[in-house]
């Protein structure tokens, strides 16, 4: 079959539309003999922010591999909606096994492998943000530390929304969940709390760590393919916005992962061996409520109650964010002063 | 070859002939010795190709094993107590999933209040779960049966736990004859997965079942265990066509033939069982033992038979279930149903009380004059318990009971600390 131009076309995007681009700088899902890891056909909501992040990050992990590889999931949504058997949208080896193990079961799936002499056998494990900086953070940790050769990748939603959107360590402050629900004098999820796993994982001195979103599937495959080409323990951690959790229209999920990248509350970058090489620059800034006023899970912070002083906090972590990463292109000395928690957490 | 040596040592020795190509290895008492024996083997190159991972917890060592059995990788890890209990949700998926994972588990109990001695809580705690369970009387058998283990579990695609009372069978140094290489890989076939991760061929593996199959799935792996019913026998003769030594099986008997009372347990408390009853016999009682090796699956078959003649049993077992009584021997009841035999339970060293012969005569003599309850805790200190109530009758604030009881016996070091 002979490789179709493919038209994507700009819409208030910076993304660069594949047919501008020359063949060996397409997108991996522009090649029509892409491997489908995760195929059509697979239940999840329309809009699915998680399903997209799979689909690019394991097609780009297949060609990264030609093809030598073998995915472990975590319980959860992509999880749950790949597999109502018998019915499954992988067309690669898969192993679920639990909710909380899955680096670990990753970690016995590659020590298999180089017992048997299949080192060219990669392995991707993955799972939602609960199963990652919850539940399943000791084994992770673990996978780590050991540097076993597994890349982990997070697709994060921000809730468990496999069980009905609660909270859980990635939740964002003020945001709604079943369980931080929008009552009381502090509405929604509580400030000075919460997990940040890139840094965490960074912190792990291991090869490889970056953060992506589904707005720039061009970038998430790059970072796949950089992460392919380290052995050792890899974390990649994939913004991936949820409709239905964070009740947002289901067409509107690229535009709100990309202004979580614009105003600065979810920052881009890459690291390898614990310190930052490079970061997404903000294209243009943007406030924080352009982001917060598309999702239901912040409506209690506009409308006939407003709470602008919540806003502002909101707001003063993006700032942070930008000032730590050097998000901005005019921001002086970007990396040299990190912020303590409590400056953060404030 | 026969050496003195370490039970601990033994399986180490034992495993390691058996060629594991991934352990996982965490530690704690009393398990702690096989593990680390293997991971000098490991180390110094012996047993390679195999990956030696240590794990930060027994949900992990378990979770590890899971991943390496289903790429094909003969797993095998040990634990005991609290790490199995750590690693519940873990043993139950490698047994849902059908993968072949051997596993030792150094008997202890669990806590609260903490205590690293010998008793069978743990293996009963997951003896729901899927797994094969097979409880070695001696670290004779204890060895062989991990090369058994191995054949059965990679035969039937069937996690096979092999239990072994902790420090009485783990830590005692005594004479086991060592197996040799070729005898072990003529008698045990490189793993064959019936199920693989491999590019080449993707599945899925893991998937949701929901109402529509999930009874049948469980019904297979029942089935699986039925069919291990007659494996386990088979496996056990062709081990002893190839040493000449009976090791395994499922039930063992000693001198019930004519017996009016027979004893069932499990575990290394059969050897000083044997002793007592030698002695009754001596003063003229008509008793016998019948030992269970497989505790999962049951075999009630061959249970009823070696027991139905006899109408009186006495099941004494080192673990029972809180609220209602002993676990084996709600077993044993099971498969006695309509035989008209008489069954008493005896719950017995608990925590690692010593069960000594003496405690054994006294309670086989009083069996013999039908003097046995339902249900006896073997040597329990009614003095100490009943003091306790006393206090707790008293007044509210009457404290943690473990505590107050250590305090009534006049100590409160707690023997074993820090492990
Ligand atoms: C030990 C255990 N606890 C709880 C659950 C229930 N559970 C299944 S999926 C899930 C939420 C998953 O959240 P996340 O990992 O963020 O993935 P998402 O569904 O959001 O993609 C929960 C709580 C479980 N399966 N196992
Ligand atoms: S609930 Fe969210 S993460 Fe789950 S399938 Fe729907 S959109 Fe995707
Ligand atoms: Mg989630």
């Amino acid at each position: 079959m002979t490789k179709r131009p493919i038209r994507f076309y700009q819409v208030g995007s910076f993304a660069v539309g594949n047919r501008l681009l020359r063949d060996d700088e397409r997108t991996v899902q522009s090649d029509p003999h892409r491997s489908n890891s995760i195929d059509s056909g697979h239940r999840a909501c329309q809009g699915c922010g998680e399903a997209l992040g799979a689909r690019y990050a394991l097609d780009a992990a297949m060609r990264a591999t030609q093809g030598q590889l073998v995915a472990v999931n975590a319980t959860g949504c992509l999880e749950v909606f790949s597999t109502p058997y018998p019915e499954t949208s992988w067309r690669i080896p898969w192993l679920h096994s639990l909710f909380g193990n899955a680096p670990a079961v990753a970690t016995g799936v590659s020590a298999a492998l180089r017992v048997k002499g299949r080192s060219d056998v990669r392995v991707v494990s993955q799972g939602g943000d609960g199963s990652t900086v919850d539940i399943g953070f000791g084994c992770l940790s673990g996978m780590f530390e050991r540097n076993d050769d597994v890349l982990y990748i997070c697709y994060d939603n921000e809730g468990y929304m496999n069980t009905g959107v609660q909270r859980s360590g990635a939740t964002p402050p003020a945001a709604r969940t079943a369980t931080t629900d929008a009552v009381g004098p502090q509405p929604g999820n509580a400030f000075g709390q919460g997990k940040d796993l890139p840094r965490i994982a960074m912190a792990h001195d291991i090869p490889y760590v970056a953060t992506a979103t589904v707005a720039d599937l061009h970038d998430l495959e790059a970072k796949v393919e950089r992460a392919m080409s380290f052995r050792g323990a890899r974390y990649l951690h994939v913004l991936v916005p949820c409709p239905l959790g964070w009740g947002s229209a289901s067409n509107e999920t690229i535009h709100i992962a990309r202004l979580a990248k614009e105003t600065g509350l979810f920052p881009v970058f890459e690291a390898e061996y614990g310190t930052v090489t490079s970061v997404s620059k903000i294209r243009r800034r943007t406030p924080v409520e352009e982001y917060l006023k598309l999702q239901k899970r912040f409506a209690h912070l506009f409308g006939k109650n407003p709470r602008p002083e919540i806003v502002t906090h909101l707001q003063e972590i993006a700032n942070r964010n930008i000032e730590r990463y050097g998000l901005l292109d005019t921001a002086d000395a970007p990396l040299a002063r990190h912020a303590t928690t409590a400056e953060v957490r404030s | 070859m026969l050496t003195q040596i370490e039970g601990s040592r033994a399986i180490a020795e034992t495993v390691a002939l058996c060629r594991p190509e991934v352990v996982c290895a965490y530690p704690i008492s009393p398990q702690t010795h096989i593990i680390e024996a293997v991971g000098v083997m490991v180390k110094e190159g012996r047993l390679a190709p195999c990956e030696f991972i240590n794990v930060e917890s027994e949900f992990a060592a378990m979770s590890v094993a899971i991943g390496a059995s289903a790429a094909g990788a003969r797993a095998y890890t040990a634990t005991a107590s609290q790490g199995l209990l750590y690693m519940m949700e873990a043993v139950y998926n490698a047994a849902g999933l059908g993968l072949p994972i051997v596993m030792t588990l150094a008997n202890r109990a669990i806590g609260a209040p903490i205590n690293i001695w010998n008793d069978h809580s743990d293996a009963m705690a997951v003896r729901d779960s899927g797994w094969i369970q097979l409880f070695a009387e001696t670290n004779q058998e204890a060895a062989d049966l991990h090369v058994q283990a191995f054949r059965l579990a990679e035969e039937l695609s069937v996690p096979v736990m092999v239990c072994m009372d902790g420090f009485i069978l783990t830590h005692a140094v005594e004479g086991v004859d060592l197996l040799d290489q070729s005898m072990v890989d003529a008698y045990l076939p490189p793993y064959e997965p019936r199920q693989i991760l491999d590019p080449d061929n993707p599945v899925s593996i893991g998937a949701m079942v929901g109402p529509e199959a999930f009874q049948e799935v469980r019904y297979l792996a029942h089935l699986r265990q039925l069919d291990a019913l007659h494996r386990i026998p088979v496996i056990a003769e062709e081990f002893f066509a190839a040493t000449g030594r009976h090791s395994g099986g499922l039930v063992h008997s000693y001198r019930t033939e004519d017996a009016d009372t027979i004893v069932v347990a499990m575990g290394s408390v059969l050897g000083t069982i044997k002793d007592a009853v030698d002695i009754r016999r001596d003063s003229g009682e008509r008793i016998g033992v019948v030992g269970i090796t497989s505790f999962r699956p049951f075999p009630s078959l061959q249970v009823r038979e070696a027991l139905r003649h006899a109408p009186q049993v006495v099941v004494l077992e080192k673990a029972f279930s809180i609220g209602h009584g002993g676990v084996l021997a709600t077993d044993i009841s099971m498969a006695l149903q309509g035989t008209g035999c008489v069954v008493r339970e005896v719950v017995a060293g608990l925590g690692g009380r010593p069960i000594t012969r003496l405690s054994l005569e006294k309670l086989f003599y009083k069996a013999a004059r039908g003097e046995l309850g339902e249900l006896l805790f073997l040597d329990l200190d009614v003095e100490v318990v009943d003091r306790e109530l006393a206090r707790m009758k008293a007044g509210r604030r009457s404290g943690p009971s473990a505590e107050n009881v250590l305090r009534d016996l006049g100590t409160t070091r707690v023997e074993g600390q820090g492990r």
